[in-house]
């Protein structure tokens, strides 16, 4: 089938889709995206949350063709330019980052979760990640970068300019 | 995206004692940077891998005619397609690249498909006839050595005794006990995967996440039966490892396809293919006795130790040793008797994952010595001091610690740490069970468990462990630049970080970038054993001291750092490689243990605050606290990342964490049925850091990876114990241990 499907903001088209294959799929095979991660391929892990109309999604559970005349933002929609999101910048800053595998579904997850809630308390932060397996860094670094970022989001005229 | 891992390059100040970001943080955190999965090549084909369905069996018949004829399959290979040797293995050839006549686990690799589509491959599989005559599998670990030899050899891999002093020792107070570990996966999270691309002279370049490229290249080159130069390795983006990756999986599978087909070929296993795919720590069964005197102090310590190697040995045998060696834990002891035996089963073949060897014997002394603190009335801290190591204390097997041993001291450091307070408002998000709502604090009791580790670090028994570090310095548009480049693997731990960090700290430079990593150069060694700052980072220092004697010399008489560097190289481009060795360790004598066997020793102790719902058998672990010396932070944020990191699998064994079987076969390969810690079930930990500089090691570090992984289990399971009145001899601790129904 044909996918037609508007991705970080510009209208993408993928041709010979099979009827079984996923979001994630779709956006790392045929529309070079390959940012979303495939750890799991079963709604456990979050490393391929992207957003499907603004509301987070594990992509490896949604069907490619479900996604048709749909707006998907994903991790490589984030930064503007060179210039990282600030929940991007405070996970490098954090040192929330080591093998990086589950970084991009956090980040987006971490992203959802500022948007709602621009400063949450740890228990809410914990709630939000709790989808989010990380195996490196024992999550406390990621809570900081969470943290982090919000204070950043607070007074942006802070936030450093990389 | 470029087959070729990107240059990484930063250009700020930040040496050794600081901690820049990660030169490939921005990659990570953009989704740019390219793991092996994500590889990409014009005209590539997918690889997949048929695998056996059975623990043990013969293998009568394959027929492959309907998988041929599926459309876009490209190839159906068999062992009988292996062009070089059909074993591999890293300590034991023991391994077939594809089975021949006998299957010995459960998933392992039969028939590899090569199709334009995965989905294409899976039809194809299918369509692949296997007829199996099944076998009885041997899966006790315990009686394996005398069931159906699984190899020519026998099902002994390997038994390593340790003796030292009186083996007929008394004492007043005697504790035993007999303990399980079960079999924890590293649930690494980027699985496994690679392209294989085919030159046009029957040679392939393989892009891969690996541990070890130089010792994967030389087992594919084998298995190829190609010279090594035809065979040439570049590491990919590498999504974790914690030993799971020292093993081949994929690696000559893709290289036969690619060569087979003239086409490049991606393999990439989904979740429930990678828990078959790689191997597991040992499952283990250990008796202990302990006898002490009155006041507590260790009179001897007997242990036997069994651990499961499943099918085939990959790491076992160091895995035995270290479990041998470093079987009393952290103590003194001067009458020692351990036998560590390591078998082959048809279980999953198991090796290598962090702290291997110290992690089962940590369970297991560390439970003892709580045993031996109450049966004589002592704090379980106390009975750990009075027989605290030291440095210049002798080990069961001889070798007299040489460098800070201090463990006393991590012990008082965690004991210290204030207490988290009660909970006076009930906040479902911090009962046990959680927002599931199972309790608001009816039945639910608090305990505090202490525990203490030693692992060693580097490698051990006189192997040649070194690694070789390339650094270049020259004048870039009016600036002093470096590079530096080995072939040691970053797997996440930061090593390109600390790479860098080292060249700025030793040439006084800022830019400095970090080649990607490949076997264009010497062996970098494997990045395990908590090793690579250690050892690659004792290289490129090595290498950073060889280009300034060329600085020297272009200094004349002139002192060269007093000199412009810019000035002093001019058109100069200095380019050094080095090979780096730590210093030499010696094999242990096969009947008595004894010898100077190990490089280093590492340490940490934890405190583990928990609450049980003890109706629910539901564990909530509320405060995990770590002190640990790593001898020199190089970077210290990285360092209590390993720390953090660490201690969560640490705790991921103790509640959660356990491969199934059942006659052979995995009940849960998935991570539905997998449960690795989420940010909810690891607490908030305080962390104290000492430095007590190792005089032999580059900077005085000290290996920093694996002493956490030990130590936090049997902390958090002395903690169940205090709260529940519980024996709790087995890890993981599942709620129907604590209930026991």
């Amino acid at each position: 089938m044909r996918v037609n499907v508007t991705v970080n903001g510009e209208p993408r088209q993928a041709d010979d889709v099979w009827e079984g294959e996923s979001l994630l799929f779709l956006l790392r095979e045929r529309l070079g995206l390959p940012g979303s991660k495939n750890a799991c391929e079963q709604g456990e892990c979050g490393s391929c949350t992207v957003y499907l109309d603004n509301t987070p999604v594990c992509s490896c559970l949604v069907a490619a063709g479900q996604v048709q005349d749909r707006e998907v933002r994903t991790v490589e929609g984030l930064a503007d330019g060179d210039r990282l999101d600030p929940v991007q910048e405070a996970f490098v800053e954090a040192g929330a980052v080591q093998c990086g595998f589950c970084t991009p579904g956090l980040v987006v997850a971490a992203h959802d979760l500022l948007d709602r809630v621009p400063q949450p308390s740890d228990p809410e932060i914990r709630e939000a990640l709790a989808g989010n397996l990380c195996r490196c860094t024992g999550y406390e670094k990621i809570l900081d970068a969470v943290r982090l970022a919000a204070t950043r989001k607070a007074a942006p005229q802070e936030s450093g300019n990389r | 995206m470029s087959l070729t891992p990107a240059e990484l390059t930063s250009a700020v100040s930040g040496g050794i004692g600081s901690s820049p970001q990660r030169p490939d943080g921005n990659l990570k955190v953009r989704g740019e940077f390219a793991y092996a999965s994500d590889l990409w090549h014009e005209d590539m084909i997918w690889g997949a891998t048929l695998r056996s369905p059975h623990p043990y069996a013969r293998i009568v018949s394959i027929d492959l005619t309907e998988a041929l004829q599926v459309p876009g399959v490209y190839a159906v290979l068999t062992h009988q397609d292996v062009p070089g040797q059909n074993r591999y293995g890293l300590e034991h050839k023991d391994q077939p690249v594809l089975a021949e006549d006998v299957v010995r686990y459960q998933g392992e690799p039969v028939a590899l498909v090569g199709a334009d589509h995965p989905e294409t491959a899976q039809r194809a599989m299918k369509r692949i006839k296997v007829e199996y005559e099944v076998l009885t599998p041997v899966v006790d670990m315990e009686t394996a050595v005398d069931d159906t030899p699984l190899h020519p050899g026998g099902n002994l891999v390997r038994h390593v005794p340790v003796r030292r002093g009186d083996q007929h020792a008394e004492a007043e107070v005697v504790v035993t006990g007999r303990y399980e570990v079960g079999m924890q996966d590293q649930a690494f999270l980027g699985p496994e995967s690679g392209l294989a691309v085919p030159d046009e002279e029957g040679g392939v370049d393989l892009y891969i996440a690996t541990q070890w490229l130089h010792v994967d290249q030389g087992q594919v080159a084998a298995a190829l039966g190609r010279p090594l130069e035809q065979v040439r390795l570049t590491l990919s983006g590498v999504g974790g490892a914690f030993g799971g990756r020292e093993d081949l999986s994929m690696q000559v599978h893709a290289c036969l396809l690619a060569l087979h087909t003239g086409k490049p070929t991606k393999m990439v296993y989904n979740r429930e293919e990678s828990f078959y795919g790689h191997v597991h720590r040992h499952p283990a069964v250990l008796y202990y006795e302990h006898g002490a005197d009155h006041t507590g102090k260790l009179v001897y310590v007997k242990a036997r130790i069994y651990l499961d190697g499943g099918a085939y040995a990959s790491s076992t045998g160091a895995v035995v040793a270290n479990a041998a060696t470093l079987g009393i834990g952290p103590y003194d002891v001067d009458n020692v008797t351990v036998d560590c035996w390591g078998v082959y089963t048809n279980n999953p073949p198991c090796g290598a994952m962090r702290g291997f060897g110290a992690v089962q014997a940590g369970f297991a002394y560390e439970s003892q010595m709580d045993k031996l603190a109450e049966a004589l009335g002592m704090d379980p801290v106390d009975v750990r001091i009075v027989n605290a190591m030291s440095e210049g204390s002798v080990m069961p097997t001889g070798q007299v610690v040489d460098s800070a041993a201090p463990v006393a001291q991590l012990l008082k450091l965690v004991k210290d740490k204030p207490m988290p307070p009660l909970s006076t408002v009930v906040d479902l998000r911090d009962m046990p069970g959680g927002v599931s709502n199972t309790t608001h604090g009816e039945g639910v009791v608090r305990g505090v468990g202490y525990a203490v580790g030693i692992k060693n670090i580097c490698f051990s028994e006189g192997y040649d462990d070194y690694s070789t570090a390339r650094v270049r310095l020259q004048v870039i548009n009016g600036e002093p630049a470096a590079l530096a480049h080995t072939a040691a693997a970053e797997v996440g731990q930061g090593l390109v970080t600390i790479m860098q960090q080292i060249v700025r700290t030793e040439l006084g430079v800022e830019r400095v970038t970090i080649l990607p990593m490949d076997t264009s150069i010497g062996n970098g060694g494997s990045t395990s054993a908590s090793r690579q700052t250690y050892v690659t980072g004792g290289a490129v220092k090595a290498a950073c001291a060889a280009v300034r004697e060329k600085l020297a010399k272009l200094a004349g008489g002139r002192d060269p750092s007093a000199v412009d560097l810019v000035e002093l190289l001019g058109d100069e481009v200095i380019d050094e490689t080095v090979e780096w060795r730590h210093r030499a360790t010696e094999p242990i004598d096969p009947e008595t243990g004894q010898g100077n066997a190990h490089v280093q020793y590492g340490f940490a102790a934890h405190r583990a605050v928990v609450d049980v719902d003890v109706e629910l058998g539901l564990v909530k672990v509320v405060e995990l606290d770590c002190a640990q010396d790593v001898g020199k932070a190089l970077n210290p944020q990285a360092v209590l990342g390993q720390i953090q990191g660490g201690s969560a699998q640490g705790l991921g064994l103790a509640v959660m964490e356990e491969i199934q079987t059942a006659g052979g076969k995995v009940r849960n390969p998935s991570f539905t049925d997998y449960l690795i810690p989420t940010v909810l079930d690891m607490p908030p930990m305080s962390i104290d850091v000492l430095e007590l500089a190792d005089p032999n090691a580059p900077y005085g570090v000290r290996g920093v990876g694996e002493p956490p992984t030990i130590s936090s289990t049997p902390a958090i399971v002395a903690a169940i114990r205090a709260a529940t009145g519980l024996a709790l001899t087995r890890v993981p601790v599942r709620p129907e241990h604590i209930t026991g129904t």
